[in-house]
């Protein structure tokens, strides 16, 4: 991953002007190399890291593992991009191993979540069984350590 | 009989103790903890923690109960490890039985470098500005400090003129640390063989202090001990603080022939007797895993040096750019005030600390030592206050 890519993943918010500066770079061919990326489709999108366990009305993430048939073609590409659609999924990745895919799955409430699996997942043609988890706690999200206090007591000066 | 009246416990204090003044920094950093909410470029150490790997290779060690003394030397293993890591990059080959000591920093390495060779009377040539031990140490060691002074001019180089110039028949050590702490001043391949020249016409030992040798930004670190000649005269000194972001562990180390590595163990072992043995483990670990520690550091580092030396440009302040370490050491001269009052007003004004040039040497007047080991987010703030001070200063 080049320089401006590890900056801009640590910083999405970071202004050309900074990063020219960093990388000691004009600030157009900043600029236009981050252009690229994002007409590359390399640059996705820019998100906020939140740490959900802070807000009064913070969502429920579930995590659930989902068992599939595959396809004769496309294998499990259909099923899992109609599955991705759903609002409610926010990551959804195919897996090796004892299942297929991995999604995380938020809603407002337990009983969101629940309902969600039981309503709309479970049902689909091709989904053959699902195991739900729910998680308690976030300790690290996007490289970022969510809890972690600074008991780090660093002199001010020295040499 | 008469009895003298007894002296006081200052007096008592031994004279070559007694008269080192007080650091600079000390003073400076006395100021600087009464204040709140500061931000700091006047910290000399990296703004990261430990890699977690060689955190818990420390807390592995422990869990296994590994709390004991080790060989005054240090574990042999990682003697064997640090030969390797040595070699490979600088291309000379140690002992690991007879030519590494591990040590508790390289702070202990060279004052136990010193110890050994100096007799009371022996020169010792040491350039400025310079970290803020050497000084103090050749003079506990009863040596003769005699500094060279370098400056921005001449892009703090040491030149074999200005050697020639303080070399007398007592010179016995000549003490290197490029890259520098507090200038960033690094040497050109060229530059060190006309100084290893030197050290082997007057028959000098040299004391390399190569604390921030991986931590070089534009051209790969030229050490003088790869110069052939040098490694029959050279004491290697090197240690974990500033590269892995290991300074609490206090670990360094020492290269040198058979004869001088048994000398500074003979002071080690009554003294210290051994570095910590958990710090040994952790360094281990950093040398069999390496994973991309260094150079993900260094890479930080350098995008924060370019940042800090655009912002010095823009608001008219002349900064030679650091070729290695992670300091920038600007000009502040042309605005009237001292190096210790700009540092001082830019506190009391802006909030923001740099350390005074002066706490490196008296050639260090004209100047300050700003860390750009420092979160970006504070380097983002810091500097806009010192573009402000300045403004009001032109």
């Amino acid at each position: 991953m080049d320089e401006l890519l590890k900056l801009l993943k640590n910083n999405a918010k970071e202004s050309p002007e900074n990063l020219a500066k960093l990388l000691g770079q004009p600030v157009e061919a900043i600029s236009e190399k981050i252009e690229e990326y994002e007409a590359a489709g390399i640059i996705q999108g820019y998100q906020t890291v939140i740490n959900e366990d802070k807000l009064e009305d913070g969502p429920v993430t579930a995590v659930i593992e989902v068992r599939l048939t595959a396809e004769r073609e496309g294998g499990f590409n259909r099923i899992a991009e109609r599955i991705s659609r759903f609002p409610e999924v926010r990551s959804a990745y195919l897996m090796s191993g004892g299942y297929d895919l991995l999604l995380f799955v938020g809603g407002k409430t337990l009983n969101e979540v629940a309902s969600f699996v039981s309503e709309k997942l479970s049902p689909l043609s091709g989904v053959v069984g699902t195991g739900t988890h729910f998680m308690l706690k976030t300790y690290k999200r996007n490289d970022v350590l969510m809890h972690t206090p600074d008991e780090n007591e660093r002199p001010q000066i020295s040499p | 009989m008469k009895t003298n009246a007894p002296k006081s416990l200052r007096d008592r204090i031994a004279a070559h103790v007694r008269d080192i003044p007080r650091s600079g920094i000390r003073d400076f950093f006395d100021i600087v903890s009464s204040r709140d909410d500061v931000i700091s470029l006047g910290v000399g150490e990296p703004d990261f923690v430990t890699p977690w790997h060689i955190r818990e290779a420390a807390i592995t060690a422990l869990e296994q109960g590994v709390t004991s003394y080790t060989s005054n030397f240090g574990l042999l293993s990682l003697r064997k490890e640090l030969s390797s890591y040595v070699k490979g990059l600088i291309g000379v080959e140690y002992s690991a039985d007879r030519e590494i000591l591990v040590t508790v920093g390289v702070s202990e390495a060279m004052d136990l470098a010193l110890r050994a060779l100096i007799e009371p009377g022996d020169e010792v040539l040491y350039h400025e500005p310079c970290y803020v031990s050497y000084n103090p140490i050749i003079t506990f060691a009863h040596g003769v400090p005699v500094k060279i002074e370098t400056s921005v001019e001449n892009s703090f180089r040491l030149t074999r003129a200005q050697l020639e110039e303080k070399v007398t028949e007592k010179t016995k050590v000549l003490i290197l640390n490029f890259p520098t702490n507090p200038t960033g001043a690094v040497l050109s391949r060229k530059e060190t063989e006309e100084i290893a020249a030197f050290a082997i016409e007057h028959d000098l030992i040299v004391l390399s202090d190569e604390i921030y040798g991986e931590l070089s930004y534009d051209v790969q670190h030229s050490s003088i001990l790869a110069v052939p000649g040098m490694r029959e005269r050279t004491v290697y000194l090197h240690g974990f603080s500033k590269a892995w972001a290991m300074t609490g562990f206090r670990l360094g180390f020492s290269c040198a022939p058979p004869e001088l590595t048994e000398a500074m163990m003979k002071i080690h072992q009554y003294t210290m007797l051994c570095a910590p043995v958990l710090s040994q483990r952790a360094a281990l670990e950093a040398l069999q895993n390496p994973a991309e520690d260094i150079a993900g550091m260094r890479e930080s580092y350098a995008a924060r040096r370019n940042y800090m030396h655009s912002a010095f440009q823009e608001m008219g302040v002349e900064c030679f750019l650091p070729g290695g370490a992670f300091y920038m050491f600007p000009t502040i001269g042309k605005f009237g005030l001292s190096s210790y009052d700009f540092a001082m007003k830019l506190l009391e004004e802006e909030n923001v600390a740099v350390v005074p040039g002066t706490a490196f040497g008296a050639c260090g007047e004209g100047s300050v030592r700003c860390c750009f080991a420092t979160a970006f987010d504070d380097l983002k703030e810091a500097m806009p206050r010192i573009a402000r001070f300045v403004s009001r200063l032109s």
